[in-house]
């Protein structure tokens, strides 16, 4: 179906090449390994092939169907319309990368606005093109600022309060670089940790501190004085935050942060299970030579007509190849789309409403959570859309009665957090409505009383 | 562009120009000519640091390329020509008259075994092919 | 005229999306938290549709014509694809869902890893990368691990050959290798010579891309492959060329013992102008305890009434997570889809026409273009962008004035060891019609090159835009709408 050819083709075409079949074009693969049989279906028609796949989104649980509380470094927000029009566009989702910028610059002005967007929303100096989520662009800031100091500064630290997939994702993107020290202090192995106990460990061999914002429990700080004390000691500091929460609330750039990585997925990015998502990266502009990843600048043609190119391309890999400071190849191009066309149509009012929402919600299910007899909201104020809450029987037992009434309930922390047992992680967006709420406590307290 | 007869060339197309103890360290007409358009020059040495031969001591970057500069000398630094900085292009017009790294150097006799400018420029003629 | 940026189009006060009220009691928020001001644009929904639709009409795309970019595979994107990806089912589910209740997302992931390890020939598979260099990654790590479980500490060294993507040499420096250059002979395989020389005991592994970047499959392969065995070594395959090799040879079989797919090459998933891709790894037996965690396997076993449930294992020598939950799920469940369509029979269709797409190409144009390496090619294949009767033209001129007949250029000077290269790919989907109109352009170019040279350096003439000056957008940068250098 979509191989064109037809008989009459393949044998001109062949005829062309002095060739009797198509398997005379594979002469140089080794004649004991060719032509393997496959254990597979043979091929189904689309019909076919579509019943054989819905069956398999059938089997799930969906959050169409389902209340969702679940948060943990991915949420449940409201998705607009206009986006997936846009994705949609064959110009958009079946173009490469912008490499040749005359036919590209659809491509290349998208790439130059949510760069613009993401600076002013970390209120930082410049922003690249995108990595493939909030956890691998922790790692790249992460050995940008290794490279910024040349590897003299070998100590990485990373809060406890920061997301537990980004520090496992650091471990591993830096174990291939010896001598690197990547630490979480005893402070941040609690739960819950005192966000200046941090400072302790940080040195002058300190390359970078990583901070998460609103962090891991939900909680907000405001981390400018823990910002200065790190950059007395001469080490650069960088906030993983969360999109949505800047939409209100104090930012990465005024508090004096040097990076800040995120999550872009909630900027109208569909939960699918976990990918395809959208990590951001921002900087003060002295780090734009040290930064990983694509790049698109502004310049002008030969008749002075304003344009966009890929630019600082020679500290990539294709250029710069061992020498790279990453081998990052791909950005999320299309995942970046989405999200420069949610952060365009929301734009300042719409942006600074979600997140107000989020807040609402947070803050009045918090106080009904509270109220219910053996829970315990330990998150303490301030805090954002997320709050972590202690229950009296097991979080699976909770889980179960509420799935039973069409809820999915909250990340079980103690998977991350030993300590943390019947603890969970509730997340509340500006999907949540008060019916929604009440119903989590209702169910919240009947599940005690099973 | 001729090549200077005062100047001694690496095999990475940095050139030398001794006065005594102290020396000047630039990029060959030929390194800038295959760079083509340089827009960035990164020193990756402070004064007073000291190097080894071959070590890295700059990258400078261009649109499509981005090369390493290798000390042709062991030696110490002593000046570091910033208005390189804001000019980098200066390196394309002017490679024989623009220095990047005014240095003192440990060991004489390493002088020696660099290239002249006659030997160099059949150098570049071979590689070509 | 330029398209204005969303800064310039937007209006104070215009509203484009609303949210109904809190219907929750009110919190107040203490000042202190609050950002000074958020300066982003204010645009209709109005703006916003029409902005983006202008913006993508300056685009070209697979969806308007021809994409020759050599090891990029740009074939068509099927639509049927996009349906399954948006179903509610897969969209609407959450990563951190308790698993009895996604079985369905991952059993169709476990269908993938065993489909793609049937094809592939590899014994363990990861879907968790997110593109190939990140499949790359997860190669050089591995291979990194593998060693030091052994105590093979000075392993050191990762071969590879002068044709090699970029992404492999600064792989394996990010995976804590030295890289050692690999040259190729004059037929455009590894040179064995060289090979034997340099292979010893400080050498972790090879990397190697087959069929290579020139779209030539290695005459001796199996020596090569051989030869790094014998000396402790592993090989990595780039697996970004697959489509040569569907149904027609398992690389696992071959003697590889780690390789990426790309499954927005390979397996139609799109493009999308940059990004998501998805790049699966597999590996041999002897190393699946060191993919990355989590795999998807069965970790309860079904019978005759029950299914099997499908959960998360660690392996046990598990190089780690390298990236937040699964992998591209999005990605995933279009390329099965087209696996499901093509199966056991039409899955080798590919690779042929894919491979006799390329030979006809470079039949029709090998009388206007130098095409070294007198072999057959595979998929994909390089000619020289120049003639020595006129020297002034160059491979990037040709690619430009290519423009002007509504193709896209191939890849440009890349693998570097050709000089002025034009690495071109049609892959399968491209119609005989497609293939011949664009020989017809690079035929009629190369008459240009030598009759009326100016129409070729001042190319494109038809593109919304002209030559842009790079230089000035390196020097002066401007990244950011509204931040100018003098600010």
């Amino acid at each position: 179906m979509f191989i064109p050819h037809t008989d009459a083709e393949r044998k001109e075409m062949l005829t062309a090449l002095g060739l009797k079949n198509l398997n005379e074009l594979f002469s140089d693969v080794p004649d004991k390994y060719r032509f393997p049989e496959l254990n597979m279906p043979k091929g189904m028609t689309e019909m076919e092939a579509r019943e054989f796949i819905e069956g398999f989104a059938d089997a799930n649980v969906t959050t169409h169907d389902y209340i969702c509380f679940l948060g943990a470094g991915a949420y449940d927000h409201y998705i607009p319309a206009a986006i997936d029009s846009i994705l949609r566009q064959g110009e958009f989702f079946t173009a490469y990368t912008p490499y040749q910028p005359e036919i590209s610059q659809g491509t290349l002005q998208v790439i130059f606005e949510f760069q613009s967007l993401i600076c002013n929303l970390t209120s930082l100096d410049i922003a690249n093109a995108s990595h493939y989520d909030g956890a691998t662009a922790t790692a790249e800031a992460c050995i940008t600022a290794y490279a910024h100091f040349r590897e003299k500064r070998k100590k990485i630290i990373l809060s406890g309060a920061l997301n537990p997939q980004y520090r496992e994702v650091v471990h591993t993107y830096l174990s291939g670089i010896d001598g690197i020290e990547i630490i979480t202090d005893e402070e941040g192995q609690q739960s819950l940790p005192d966000p200046e106990k941090i400072i302790d460990v940080v040195d002058e061999n300190t390359a970078i501190v990583v901070l998460q914002y609103p962090d891991f429990f939900g909680r907000i700080i405001d981390f400018t004085q823990i910002i200065n004390d790190a950059h007395q000691k001469g080490a650069l500091v960088c906030l993983a935050v969360n999109p949505i929460a800047l939409g209100m609330l104090k930012t990465p750039g005024e508090m004096g942060a040097d990076i800040a990585v995120g999550e872009g997925q909630p900027l109208g990015i569909p939960l699918s299970y976990g990918g395809p998502y959208l990590g951001f990266l921002a900087a003060r502009k002295e780090l734009v030579r040290k930064l990983s990843g694509r790049l698109v600048g502004e310049t002008v043609d030969g008749n002075g007509k304003r344009g966009y190119v890929l630019t600082l391309t020679a500290r990539e890999q294709h250029i710069r190849r061992e020498k790279a400071t990453s081998n990052i190849c791909t950005n999320q191009g299309l995942i970046a789309l989405a999200a420069t066309v949610y952060m365009s149509l929301l734009g300042k009012n719409g942006m600074q409403q979600v997140s107000n929402l989020c807040y609402q919600n947070a803050h009045y299910a918090a106080k009904k959570i509270a109220a219910v007899p053996g829970f315990e909201v330990l998150t303490p104020e301030p805090f954002f859309h997320e709050i972590m809450v202690h229950c009296p029987t097991s979080i699976e037992h909770i889980n179960h009665h509420l799935l039973n009434e069409g809820i999915l309930g909250g990340y079980p922390l103690e998977n991350d957090y030993p300590a943390l047992r019947d603890c969970m992680l509730l997340a509340f967006t500006e999907k949540t409505t008060k019916e929604t709420i009440d119903l989590l406590c209702e169910v919240l307290e009947e599940s005690h009383h099973e | 562009m001729s090549t200077p007869k005062d100047l001694k060339f690496s095999e990475t197309d940095e050139w030398i120009k001794v006065k005594g103890n102290t020396a000047l360290i630039g990029i060959s007409d030929f390194a800038q000519n295959q760079l083509s358009d340089i827009v960035y020059i990164e020193f990756e040495l402070d004064v007073d640091d000291d190097f080894d031969k071959e070590e890295t001591i700059a990258t400078i970057e261009s649109v499509k390329a981005a090369a390493d500069i290798h000390a042709p000398v062991s030696g110490t630094v002593l000046e570091i020509n910033e208005a390189l900085i804001d000019n980098p292009e200066t390196l394309n017009e002017d490679p024989y008259g623009s220095w990047l790294f005014k240095i003192s150097i440990d060991d004489p006799s390493e002088v020696d075994t660099l290239m002249d400018g006659e030997t160099y420029d059949r150098f570049c003629e071979d590689r070509g092919n | 005229m330029s398209e204005a940026t969303i800064y310039e189009l937007s209006s104070p006060e215009r509203v484009g999306f609303l949210f109904k009220d809190a219907d929750v009691p009110p919190t107040k928020i203490p000042e202190n938290l609050l950002r000074k001001d958020l300066p982003f644009p204010e645009l209709s929904e109005v703006d916003v549709i029409r902005h983006f639709t202008r913006l993508s009409q300056l685009n070209y795309a697979i969806d308007i014509g021809f994409y020759p970019l050599g090891s990029c595979t740009m074939k068509y994107n099927p639509r049927i694809n996009e349906e399954i990806a948006r179903l509610a089912g897969f969209a609407m589910t959450h990563p951190l869902q308790p698993i009895e209740t996604v079985q369905g997302n991952l059993a169709i992931m476990y269908q993938l890893q065993e489909w793609l390890k049937e094809i592939s020939g590899f014994a363990g598979i990861t879907l968790q990368p997110a593109a190939g260099a990140h499949g790359e990654f997860v190669g050089g790590l591995i291979i990194r691990a593998y060693h030091q479980s052994r105590n093979n500490t000075k392993r050191n060294k990762i071969l590879v050959p002068d044709s090699a993507h970029g992404t492999n040499p600064a792989t394996s420096s990010m995976s804590g290798f030295e890289v050692v250059n690999l040259p190729s002979d004059e037929r455009g395989n590894v040179d064995l010579n060289k090979l034997k020389k340099i292979c010893d005991d400080t050498v972790a592994g090879l990397m190697l891309t087959n069929p290579n970047t020139l779209g030539l499959f290695e005459e001796h392969l199996l020596e090569v492959i051989s030869i790094v065995h014998e000396h402790g070594g592993l090989v990595y395959g780039d697996g970004a060329n697959l489509n040569a090799l569907l149904g027609i040879v398992k690389p696992g079989e071959l003697g590889f013992d780690i390789m990426h797919f790309n499954l927005h090459k390979t397996f139609s998933t799109p493009h999308g102008g940059g990004g998501p891709g998805s790049g699966p790894v597999g590996v041999a037996a002897h190393l699946v305890d060191f993919l990355p965690a989590p795999v998807i396997g069965i970790v309860e076993e079904g019978d005759e009434e029950l299914p099997p449930l499908y959960g998360f294992i660690t392996p046990s020598h598990s190089i780690g997570r390298i990236k937040a939950f699964y992998g591209h799920f999005g990605v995933m469940v279009r390329a099965i889809t087209y696996i499901a369509m093509h199966g056991c029979d039409g899955l080798r269709k590919i690779a042929e026409h894919a491979v006799l797409n390329a030979n006809y190409l470079k039949h029709l144009i090998e009388d206007a273009y130098t095409v070294p390496y007198d072999r057959r090619c595979m998929h994909e294949f390089v000619a020289e962008g120049f003639w020595d009767d006129v020297p002034d033209i160059h491979a990037l001129d040709i690619a430009k004035r290519l423009m002007d007949y509504g193709v896209h250029p191939p890849t440009n000077y890349f693998p570097l060891i050709v000089k002025e290269a034009l690495m071109i790919e049609p892959t399968e989907t491209e119609s005989k019609q497609s293939i011949e109109h664009f020989a017809d352009a690079l035929n009629t170019i190369a008459q240009e090159a030598h009759n009326n040279a100016e129409l070729l350096h001042s190319a494109p003439h038809n593109t919304p835009i002209g030559r842009l000056d790079e230089v000035k957008a390196a020097k002066e940068l401007v990244l950011c709408c509204w931040v100018r250098p003098e600010d």
